[in-house]
């Protein structure tokens, strides 16, 4: 691995991981079914720009950008399936509350 | 590099902004912003057929299935949820349509601009690495969509009273 | 003909979705042929090695399909459960809609588990599990109640944590590799000069996997996931879904792919015998059937998770067996438990006793399948574990080879507790029968054969199954 390839991964790296940080903060802190979800876009965004990043640093952005583009389309997928599942937690309970998801225990 | 300081400041705070803004529609907004700088970032990253499907399905589709879901999950009666559903719509309707543009400009400007770099050079193109050597993937996806079908077939049929 | 084993079930589901009212009214027949079909492959391949005949697909499809010894016991193990799935869920699913959307997602199951183990790059095989996962999601949520919507958001949250940590994995292993095909990043961690990404990428996958596969500190979602779905699917879930997803995943990466150092071993030693002590200990303590038969289930990719953990291809080998073995013999468990749910509307251990005299056959095969489970010698469940037990002793690891033995005495504990509460002592006149399905009962007692029989004939099965896969490990 050359030494610029290198520094360039690591720049991007840190914001990565700040991103992943506010991601999961978002995840742990909200009352709210949606924000989880949101939380999980963040986290998301957090690898493409990893992803990405290392594609460039390596020459490699062609496959980075084939990757990127799956991960989108498998991303949506797993979106809508939780935005229906949030819509029947609501149906159940009539908000979106997680702490209201405490009948099972762990 | 300053511009790409710049761009990732800007990314993380936008970030921060979804996170913190009590008002969850706003917080959505913010996630297409967020959306919408991590695409520049990957143009400047020589990156460009991602960063555009980033910026139309990303800050685009993936708004409109929150806002959706979110007018959905109100304790409004039902004319009410379809009155504000259409003045939702209409008031934001602009939203992904400027992304879209903003997305195909930006495609335009970059990739006449974009042309040195001190690193490596870029091999493979991606319509070639896609279409010719993986298949699977392709094959994956489309399994994936048709998933996705049934999902929504399952989950977003109406409870029969 | 490998492409065969993912186009033929996606041909099979567009077939189903068209409007043709014989084809959906025989989809569940369909679906068990098909499946049928895989296990005759899976089990015929010795006597005729059909991978050999050239791929007249790969002419249009460029798959990079590869066939070795570890699939061909995935590749069993999966048409078997998901046979077992499919039936119990036609007898269990009453309104129509919802047997069809069982079926064409089962079928998305299958397809995916396939894919998962018939790849040899690392990107493919991320699309291929959330495939799985995605499909085992909208199962889970099938009935959309309100409990199985609540198991359902939690696995899905931690499945999309463990994703974000794969996928940044897989930005560590492509800048130090280039590419990700298994045989790039192979040779990759040859190269001294890339040693720290490749140890971070492979970290970071470790964890996302860990999750996945509901080892201890992470298994929250797995006895609440188990427990809400439908019987049939919990079947699937708890026998096949999660365990490719994550348990495949791992043995494949960290056995023959990534180098397995000791700081790796550690990790993996740890999270195994931490997860069979705890899970065991707090199967002790549940009251629903269901639940406490999700904690066995961690409990037992504990023993798989340590037996990779020690890090000899005897361990490996006994790893891959104990999970064809878990596999077979926790289907059988819970098509006891569908069988008690439709006969007695309840798995709760509260409300069922002395259950011995109207159901003879769910008593008999459960102990069965728990004495299988606890390691009792005529049982698959015995040979797996003496062999993981021994690899562990012969490594050196005493302290871990002796919390598995130890921990196997309280398996048998909390089923023989189960044993005594719900079939054996006196009957309650309160319970009725509402009648018993024949098909759950020929599951249940095929199963149990099937757990009997390959310990039985274990000399055979040793020689023509379990040494081959010595040589996967690298």
């Amino acid at each position: 691995m050359s030494a610029p390839s290198m520094y360039l991964f690591v720049f991007f790296g840190i914001f990565s991981a700040l991103l992943l940080i506010t991601g999961i903060y978002c995840m742990l802190v909200s009352f709210n079914l949606i924000r989880i979800i949101i939380g999980f876009e963040i986290l998301v965004k957090a690898a493409t720009l990893l992803i990405i990043s290392a594609g460039y640093a390596c020459g490699k952005s062609a496959l980075a950008q084939v990757m990127v583009i799956t991960l989108i389309v498998i991303e949506i997928v797993v979106m809508v399936v939780a935005g229906g599942v949030a819509l029947w937690a609501f149906r159940h309970n009539d908000n979106i509350d997680p702490r209201e998801l405490g009948n099972l225990k762990g | 590099m300053l511009i790409n300081l710049i761009l990732l400041f800007a990314l993380v705070l936008a970030a921060l902004w979804t996170v913190t803004t009590p008002r969850l529609i706003r917080a959505i907004v913010g996630l297409a912003i967020t959306s919408a700088i991590l695409s520049v970032i990957m143009y400047q990253l020589s990156s460009p057929l991602a960063a555009v499907f980033e910026l139309s399905v990303c800050s685009g589709l993936i708004s409109v299935i929150f806002v959706v879901t979110i007018s959905f999950t109100r304790r409004v009666s039902k004319e009410e949820l379809l009155v504000r559903r259409k003045q939702k719509i209409i008031k934001y309707w602009y939203l992904p349509v400027i992304l879209i543009a903003a997305g195909l400009l930006l495609n335009h400007y970059l990739l006449a601009n974009l042309n040195s770099s001190v690193l490596p050079a870029q091999e493979g193109d991606v319509r070639n690495l896609i279409w010719n050597s993986r298949h699977l993937d392709l094959f994956g996806q489309a399994v994936i969509l048709l998933v996705g079908a049934l999902g929504v077939v399952v989950l977003f049929k109406e409870p029969k009273k | 003909m490998l492409s065969l084993f993912i186009l033929a079930p996606l041909f099979l589901l567009f077939v189903l979705n068209l409007p043709l009212k014989p084809v959906n009214k025989a989809c569940f027949w369909l679906a068990g042929v098909l499946l049928s079909a895989q296990i005759l492959m899976a089990l015929g391949h010795a006597l005729c090695p059909w991978s050999l005949y050239p791929d007249k697909l790969g002419l249009f499809f460029v798959f990079n399909l590869v066939m070795d010894n570890l699939t061909l016991v995935m590749l069993l193990v999966i048409g078997i459960v998901s046979l077992v799935a499919l039936f119990v869920g036609k007898s269990t699913i009453i309104l129509e809609e919802q047997r069809f959307n069982f079926v064409s997602l089962v079928l998305a199951c299958v397809i995916g588990m396939n894919a998962v183990v018939l790849v040899r790059d690392i990107f493919s095989l991320y699309i291929f599990i959330e495939i799985t996962s995605i499909a085992s999601f909208v199962l889970i949520a099938l009935k959309k109640d309100k409990l199985a919507i609540e198991g359902t958001f939690k696995y899905l949250i931690m499945s999309a944590v463990a994703t974000v940590f794969m996928l940044c994995a897989m930005a560590f292993l492509l800048l130090a590799a280039g590419d990700l095909s298994f045989a790039a990043v192979h040779s990759a961690f040859y190269n001294p000069a890339n040693a720290g990404l490749l140890k971070c990428g492979a970290g970071l996958f470790l964890c996302g996997l860990l999750i996945k596969s509901g080892v201890a500190p992470f298994h929250g979602w797995v006895p609440d996931a188990y427990s809400s779905a439908p019987a049939g699917v919990s079947i699937l879930l708890a026998g096949i879904t999660t365990k490719v997803a994550g348990v495949y995943v791992l043995l494949r990466l960290f056995g023959s792919v990534f180098i397995l150092n000791a700081q790796f071993q550690n990790i993996l030693l740890f999270a195994g015998a931490f997860s069979i002590v705890m899970a065991a200990l707090a199967a002790l303590t549940q009251d629903d059937f269901k639940r406490m038969l999700a904690y066995s289930s961690i409990s037992q990719v504990g023993y798989i998770i340590l037996a990779l953990g020690c890090g000899t291809p005897l361990a490996f080998a006994g790893a891959i067996f104990h999970f064809f073995n878990h596999a077979i013999f926790k289907s059988l468990l819970f098509v006891n438990a569908a069988s008690l749910e439709k006969e007695f509307g309840s798995t709760n251990m509260n409300t069922l006793a002395g259950l011995g005299n109207k159901s003879p056959v769910t008593g008999f095969t459960s102990l069965i399948g728990a004495l299988s489970t606890a390691g009792i010698p005529p049982f698959s469940g015995f040979w797996s574990k003496l062999i993981i037990i021994l690899a562990l002793f012969s490594a050196g690891r005493f302290v871990y080879g002796g919390i598995a033995l130890l921990a196997s005495i309280l398996t048998l504990a909390y089923f023989l507790a189960f044993q005594r509460r719900v079939f054996f002592g006196k009957t309650e006149s309160t319970l009725s029968s509402a009648g018993t399905s024949w098909a759950l009962r020929f599951w249940e007692i095929a199963l149990a054969l099937i757990t009997a029989a390959s310990g039985a004939v274990f000399v055979l099965v040793h020689n023509n199954w379990v040494l081959p896969l010595k040589a996967i490990f690298w």
